[in-house]
C-alpha cells in the first residue's frame, strides 16, 4: 500500500528544553491515506514532536522532508504553507472569539479594501459546519458557550476547510462523549480515504489500534519503534510503551 | 418584561450597554436635580464634553490593551511629556523656523508629538513584547520616567502661550464649528448611520444569512440619529458670550443687529476628534486582522500563536497605538489650557483605565468595547463634574469616584456570571 514517497519524512528530530532532552534523535514517516498512531507515556515526547511538525517549535536539529522535499518549518504559518494542519488537544481556540473568527484566525478573508470579510468568512464556516456537524446553529456565539463535541468540531473544521493534506491529530477524543469518538473515528476513516496521511496522538490504545495502520512509540524522549498495527497485539505494544522494548526482544532491551 | 425582553433580543442590543446609559441617565437626572437644573444644561454639557474628550481618547486605546491582558499605567505621564515637547516646538523652535504664528505650526507640532508618543509606545511595547517584561512593571516604570522627563524638556517652565491655531483642538470659544456645521456634521453622521445599517443588512442578505427584524433595525437607527440631533441641538443652544460674539463679528465683518447677537458655539473641536478616533478604533478593533488578532490574543494566547499570529509583534503595535492616542490626548489637554505644564494628565492614567473598566473590559482578558470605554469615560467625567457643581470637596470627590469605580466592577462581575459570560 505504501507510496514510493512518503509524505512526511522527520529525520533525526531533536529538541531540549532547559537541558532536558525532549525528543532525542527521532525519526518517523507518513503515507498517504495512511494513520500513524504516536504512542507513549505523559511526557515521552509525542506532542513535542509533532510541535516541530506543525511549526509551534522550532527543532535542535534533524530534518523534515514533505514528498520527498526538505522542508522548512520554522513557525506555524510555514508548516500551513505544506498543508499540514494541526487539531491540538487542547483544541487551541480562542473562547472570547465564535466559529468563523476561530475558524478563520490568522487566515482571514478579507475584503478588496483589506477590511475582515466576516459574511463570507461566516458563510465558508456554515458550508463546512454543515458537512461535519448539520446540528451546529451557534454562528454569532463565543466558542466558549459551545459543548465539547461543538468545539472539537470547529476545531477539526479549521483543519478540513484549508485542505489539510497532512493532519495531526493530538488526543482527538479526550473531551468526547462516546457518539462522538464515534464520529471521529468515521471522520479519520473519511480523511484516509481521501488520500490525507494522519498522525494520531492518544493515550487510548483502543482507538489508536482501531484507526490506525502503523503504530509508532515512543518512551523518555527516544524512538522505541514503529510497527505495522496488524503485526502486534495489544501486550506487545504495551510492553513497547511501559518497558521500551520491540516485540520479540528479550525482556532487557530497555 | 418578556416582552420587553424579546424586543431587546430582536434588535440584538447589548443588555449591558443599557444598563450603563442607564447609568448615566440617574447620574444626570440625580446632579440636574441637587443642583436646581444647572446640570443638563447646554453650557454644562458642553463642557462636559470637552472635559472628557482627552480621557476618551486614551481610553480607545486602553481598551486594546486591556484586551491583550496586559495594562498600561504610564499614559498620564506620556501625555505629560508630548504636551510638554509639542508646546516647547510650537513655542520655542517653530516660530524661529517658520515665523510666529504660521499657519502650518500646529500640525507640524501635533506630527512631531504623535511621532514622540509612538516611539514612546514602541519602546515599552518592545519591552513587553519581545523582552518579556510585565506591562505592568514596565509602564509603572514609564509613569516615573516620562513624568520626569516632562519635567526635563523645560526645567519645569510651563510653556505659554500656545499657537492660536492649535489651540483650537481645546475647544475654547474660538474652538468649536458654529452652528451651520455643525447641522452638516450631523447630517453626515446620520447618512453614515443609515448607510451603514443598509449595507449590512444588505450584505447579510446576500449571504442568505437571517437578519434582524426591519422595524429593530429602523429602530435602532433612528434612536443614533436621535441621540446626535439632540447632542448638536445642545451644543448649538449654548451661545458664545457676547463679548466674544463681538469680537468675532468684528474679525469676520458681520453686521451686528440691534439686541447684541446670538453666535452658537457649536460641537467642539475636540468632540470631532474623538468622534474620528472612535470610529477609526472602532473599525480597527472590529474590522481589521489587527483588532482580530487582539481579541484572539486576548482570548486565548496561545492559540494565538499556534494560528501563526506574531505575539511579540502585536504587542508592541497595540502600545505604539496607544502612544499615538496619547499624544492626540495631549494636544486636546494642553490647547484646552492653553499651555503645557509639566504636570498636564497627571493621575489620567487611572481615570482611563477605570474609564475602560466600567466601560465593560475584562482585566482577565478578551473583552471589551470601544463605544463602551467612551461611556465609561462619560460616566467618570459626569460624576466627577457634577460634584464639583455642587461643592462637593475634592477628598470626597475621590472617596467616591474610588467607590463608583469599585461597585461598578462588582455589578459587572455579577451580570457576567448570570449570563454565563466569564
Amino acid at each position: 500500500m505504501n507510496a514510493p514517497t512518503p509524505l512526511v519524512e522527520m529525520r533525526n528530530m531533536s529538541i531540549s528544553f532547559g537541558g532536558v532532552k525532549a525528543v532525542d534523535d527521532v525519526s518517523i514517516d507518513l503515507y498517504p491515506g495512511e494513520v500513524v498512531g504516536l504512542l507513549g507515556h505523559n511526557g515521552a515526547g509525542k506532542s513535542t514532536l509533532i510541535k516541530m511538525l506543525s511549526g509551534a517549535y522550532p527543532p535542535d536539529s534533524g530534518e523534515i522532508f514533505i514528498n520527498g522535499e526538505k522542508a522548512a518549518i520554522a513557525d506555524p504559518h510555514d508548516a500551513k504553507e505544506y498543508n499540514i494542519e494541526t487539531i491540538y488537544q487542547t483544541l487551541a481556540l480562542a473562547d472570547n472569539l465564535d466559529a468563523a473568527a476561530n475558524l478563520f484566525l490568522g487566515r482571514e478573508i478579507r475584503t478588496p479594501l483589506g477590511f475582515l470579510d466576516d459574511s463570507a468568512m461566516e458563510a465558508a464556516t456554515r458550508e463546512v459546519m454543515h458537512r461535519l456537524n448539520p446540528n451546529f446553529k451557534k454562528f454569532h456565539a463565543p466558542v466558549k458557550a459551545l459543548s465539547g463535541g461543538q468545539r472539537q468540531s470547529v476545531a477539526i473544521a479549521r483543519a478540513i476547510h484549508f485542505n489539510a493534506k497532512i493532519l495531526i491529530m493530538d488526543e482527538p477524543t479526550a473531551a468526547l462523549g462516546v457518539q462522538e469518538t464515534a464520529q471521529v473515528a468515521e471522520l479519520v476513516q473519511q480523511l484516509k480515504s481521501e488520500g490525507i496521511g494522519i498522525f494520531l496522538i492518544s493515550h487510548d490504545l483502543h482507538d489508536v489500534f482501531d484507526l490506525s495502520d502503523r503504530l509508532t512509540v515512543l518512551k523518555n524522549g527516544k524512538l522505541v519503534g514503529t510497527v505495522a498495527t496488524q503485526d502486534v497485539t495489544h501486550d506487545d505494544v504495551l510492553g513497547m510503551i511501559i518497558l521500551g522494548k520491540m516485540p520479540g526482544d528479550s525482556a532487557d532491551a530497555a | 418584561m418578556d416582552g420587553l425582553k424579546k424586543i431587546l433580543a430582536d434588535m440584538e442590543v447589548d443588555t449591558r450597554l443599557l444598563g450603563m446609559i442607564g447609568a448615566l441617565l440617574v447620574i444626570w437626572i440625580g446632579f440636574d436635580l441637587f443642583t436646581d437644573g444647572r446640570f443638563i444644561t447646554p453650557r454644562n454639557l458642553f463642557n462636559l464634553s470637552v472635559q472628557t474628550a482627552s480621557v476618551a481618547v486614551m481610553a480607545c486605546g486602553m481598551v486594546l490593551i486591556i484586551v491583550t491582558r496586559h495594562i498600561d499605567l504610564s499614559v498620564g505621564s506620556v501625555l505629560g511629556v508630548v504636551a510638554m515637547v509639542m508646546g516647547v516646538v510650537q513655542s520655542d523652535l517653530l516660530p524661529e523656523i517658520l515665523g510666529y504664528e504660521h499657519p502650518a505650526t500646529w500640525i507640524v507640532s501635533l506630527l512631531i508629538g504623535i511621532g514622540v508618543g509612538a516611539a514612546i509606545g514602541c519602546l515599552q511595547g518592545v519591552t513587553v513584547g519581545f523582552l518579556g517584561v510585565p506591562a505592568f512593571i514596565v509602564t509603572l516604570g514609564g509613569y516615573l520616567v516620562w513624568r520626569g522627563a516632562a519635567w526635563w524638556v523645560t526645567q519645569g517652565r510651563t510653556v505659554a502661550p500656545l499657537d492660536s491655531t492649535f489651540q483650537l483642538m481645546g475647544g475654547g470659544i474660538d474652538g468649536t464649528i458654529g452652528a451651520t456645521w455643525s447641522w452638516v456634521f450631523a447630517a453626515i453622521a446620520i447618512l453614515a448611520i443609515l448607510g451603514g445599517t443598509a449595507y449590512g443588512r444588505a450584505r447579510r442578505k446576500s449571504f442568505d444569512f437571517p437578519v434582524k427584524p426591519l422595524w429593530a433595525e429602523i429602530v435602532t437607527a433612528g434612536i443614533l440619529s436621535a441621540l446626535v440631533i439632540a447632542y448638536v441641538a445642545t451644543m448649538n443652544a449654548y451661545p458664545i458670550p457676547a463679548r466674544a460674539a463681538l469680537r468675532i463679528a468684528e474679525e469676520q465683518g458681520l453686521p451686528v443687529p440691534e439686541g447684541g447677537l446670538d453666535i452658537a458655539h457649536g460641537v467642539p473641536i475636540p468632540i470631532l476628534i474623538v468622534a474620528a478616533v472612535a470610529i477609526a478604533m472602532t473599525i480597527l478593533a472590529t474590522r481589521t486582522r489587527f483588532g482580530r488578532y487582539v481579541f484572539a490574543m486576548g482570548g486565548n494566547p496561545e492559540a494565538a500563536s499556534l494560528a501563526g499570529i506574531n505575539v511579540k509583534r502585536m504587542t508592541a503595535a497595540i502600545f505604539v497605538v496607544m502612544g499615538i492616542l496619547c499624544a492626540i490626548s495631549a494636544a486636546i489637554a494642553s490647547a484646552r489650557l492653553q499651555s503645557a505644564a509639566n504636570d498636564l494628565g497627571t493621575l489620567d492614567e487611572l481615570r482611563v483605565i477605570a474609564a475602560a473598566v466600567i466601560g465593560g473590559c475584562s482585566l482577565a482578558g478578551g473583552v471589551g468595547t470601544i463605544y463602551g470605554a467612551l461611556l465609561g469615560a462619560l460616566v467618570m467625567q459626569s460624576l466627577q463634574s457634577g460634584m464639583a457643581l455642587i461643592g462637593i470637596d475634592t477628598s470626597l470627590q475621590s472617596i467616591i469616584i474610588g467607590i463608583v469605580l469599585v461597585l461598578a466592577v462588582w455589578i459587572d462581575h455579577l451580570y457576567r456570571r448570570r449570563h454565563g459570560a466569564h
